[in-house]
């Protein structure tokens, strides 16, 4: 039973991440996501030290909050005259700071492993169940992953038009009326959603991974919106295959075998993509070069 | 009474306290053809973008027949700069002009079998019919330019706002463009369109509006187009000015 729970936290996680790892790629915000799956720390930790529980609930709403906040002070400070990569780094690794500092000052009322957070333990969660409308044996992981991929899917699925405009070109989508700034930071909100979901399962480094990774291979192998985010999907549902059976092989770290997969496919499309590979490319070149010589 | 398309009164707008627009105030007659040109970094786009409401002006009003801008979008078709965007967007021709429908379609309908026939005419419009499903980094410059064109003309607006729209196209796709802004003025529509090359000035415009932060001169082109104000736009930049030193600002061979 634990492999079906461990491969559906996965799958669930690694769907999650590719939805939205699509729109911050397209956006050329991959780092942003970095940025944020570190910085909702202290959110977690502040929402722990005023709810006194380890509630999804709160941490949701922590993460969610201080996602933006991120988001508003890489801008507020790129805004300000100072560079857009500078300002993600001061910004991210601030926030994660004072979550390490607020979490090693109320260590003990915190029950929260700061190498859990920033390595998860998939292998875990399993064992963390909690009882949602009388059903008792599904792990918490689940419940607020599952709950997350719906808000996700459904946010997306809304207003996919307002999302692609705002991504190809915000100025058109601003002139036509549509609230790009909203859109921006609902994007950024789920975005800490799914990265707090995911903390417990991968871990605040590995989810990146899973963000911008099977995205990246998708963009690589379509030419079309719509079928990006599916392969996106499906890429990330197979990294979790692939590498939790890897990993079981190898009796190594089941996220570390996840994202080393990911990147795997990622490296296939790059020299294989029928047309963006470096092998198709070549041969392309060669009969272009072929046929120039022949002539 | 009858509003101007765009009436636009003491409009200032900043970059970091630098003023890039000072005091600008004008009002397009409908029917009209007009360019605005004006030196690198006179502020054409920052006008268009500010009239838009894409940049934040620091006082001023524009009004859109006779009424703010935030209620009249629906009015306005508008042409950002073509390196505004990532052509490696991934989607075709066809979905990029169906993104001139967006604005008409509210917050949760998504574009039908009509939008996308609109979509289609309007490619066709600008002679890019055959490109519909083409991925839009496989196009050409001046082929982006008139898919642009063409999402614009599926906003099925009565003011344009086109900024740059003949920057690096070739010869065959600005005689397209002139011809369908040609067009659209038939239909009584009014097209301001960001222009840099001052040799077709003449021809193709009934009216033009010269800035270099504040407003230099602005009428129809016979009057406004004139060696004197030229030379107070561009300052020294433009040398060959002095070289001609009569009315016609810019001798046909200059092109």
């Amino acid at each position: 039973m634990s492999d079906f729970w461990i491969l559906l936290t996965g799958s669930m996680v690694a769907a999650c991440c590719a939805i939205l790892g699509v729109f911050l790629v397209l956006r050329r915000m991959s780092l942003v996501g970095d940025a944020i799956s570190h910085s909702v720390l202290p959110g977690i930790a502040i929402a722990f030290l005023m709810s006194g529980t380890r509630d999804s609930a709160f941490m949701l709403i922590g993460a969610a909050v201080l996602g933006l906040v991120t988001v508003f002070l890489i801008q507020l400070f790129h805004q300000s005259g100072v560079q857009s990569d500078a300002s993600i780094g001061i910004v991210f690794t601030a926030l994660f700071a004072v979550g390490v500092i607020l979490i090693s000052l109320n260590a003990r009322q915190v029950d929260l492993d700061l190498d859990c957070v920033l390595y998860g333990e998939i292998a875990y969660t399993h064992w963390n169940t909690i009882t949602v409308l009388g059903i008792d044996y599904v792990p918490k992981a689940v419940w607020m992953l599952g709950f997350t991929l719906v808000l996700i899917v459904l946010v997306i699925g809304l207003f996919y038009k307002q999302f692609k405009l705002c991504a190809f070109d915000p100025a058109l989508a601003a002139a036509v009326g549509i609230p790009v700034a909203l859109f921006h930071y609902l994007l950024m909100g789920m975005v800490s959603m799914a990265t707090v979901s995911s903390f417990e399962s991968v871990g605040a480094i590995l989810v990146v991974g899973l963000l911008i990774i099977p995205p990246s291979t998708a963009y690589l192998l379509t030419e079309k919106l719509g079928t990006m985010i599916w392969l996106s999907i499906v890429i990330g549902v197979a990294s979790t295959f692939i590498g939790y059976y890897a990993a079981v092989m190898l009796d190594a770290s089941i996220a570390g075998c996840m994202v080393s997969a990911a990147l795997a496919l990622f490296i296939l499309a790059f020299l294989f993509s029928p047309s963006q590979g470096i092998v198709s490319r070549y041969v392309s070149r060669r009969r272009a070069a072929l046929r120039h010589t022949a002539s | 009474m009858s509003h101007s398309p765009l009436a636009v009164k003491g409009l200032s707008a900043a970059y970091q306290k630098k003023a890039v627009l000072d005091n600008v105030s004008f009002e397009v007659e409908e029917g009209k053809l007009m360019g605005i040109i004006g030196p690198n970094g006179a502020g054409k786009s920052t006008l268009i973008k500010t009239i838009l409401g894409l940049i934040p002006r620091l006082s001023g009003e524009v009004t859109v027949f006779g009424k703010p801008y935030s209620v009249q979008r629906k009015l306005i078709g508008y042409v950002p700069q073509r390196e505004s965007v990532d052509w490696d967007f991934p989607t075709n021709a066809l979905d990029v002009v169906l993104m001139g429908r967006y604005g008409r379609l509210g917050w949760f309908r998504r574009p039908g079998a009509e939008d996308k026939r609109i979509a289609m005419e309007c490619l066709a419009k600008v002679g890019m019919a055959d490109y519909a499903s083409r991925q839009i980094s496989q196009l050409s410059g001046g082929q982006q330019q008139r898919v642009f064109l063409a999402r614009a003309l599926a906003q099925d607006a009565r003011l344009y706002l086109m900024d740059e729209p003949f920057a690096g196209v070739d010869a065959a796709t600005e005689k397209a463009i002139i011809t369908l802004l040609q067009e659209l003025k038939k239909q009584g529509k009014t097209v301001i369109v960001v222009h840099h090359d001052l040799a077709t000035v003449k021809e193709y415009f009934d009216s033009v509006l010269l800035l270099n932060v504040t407003l230099q001169a602005y009428g129809p082109t016979d009057a406004a187009f004139t060696a004197a104000n030229l030379h107070r736009t561009y300052g020294g930049r433009l040398g060959f000015l002095e070289r001609l030193g009569h009315d016609v600002p810019l001798p046909a061979e200059s092109r």
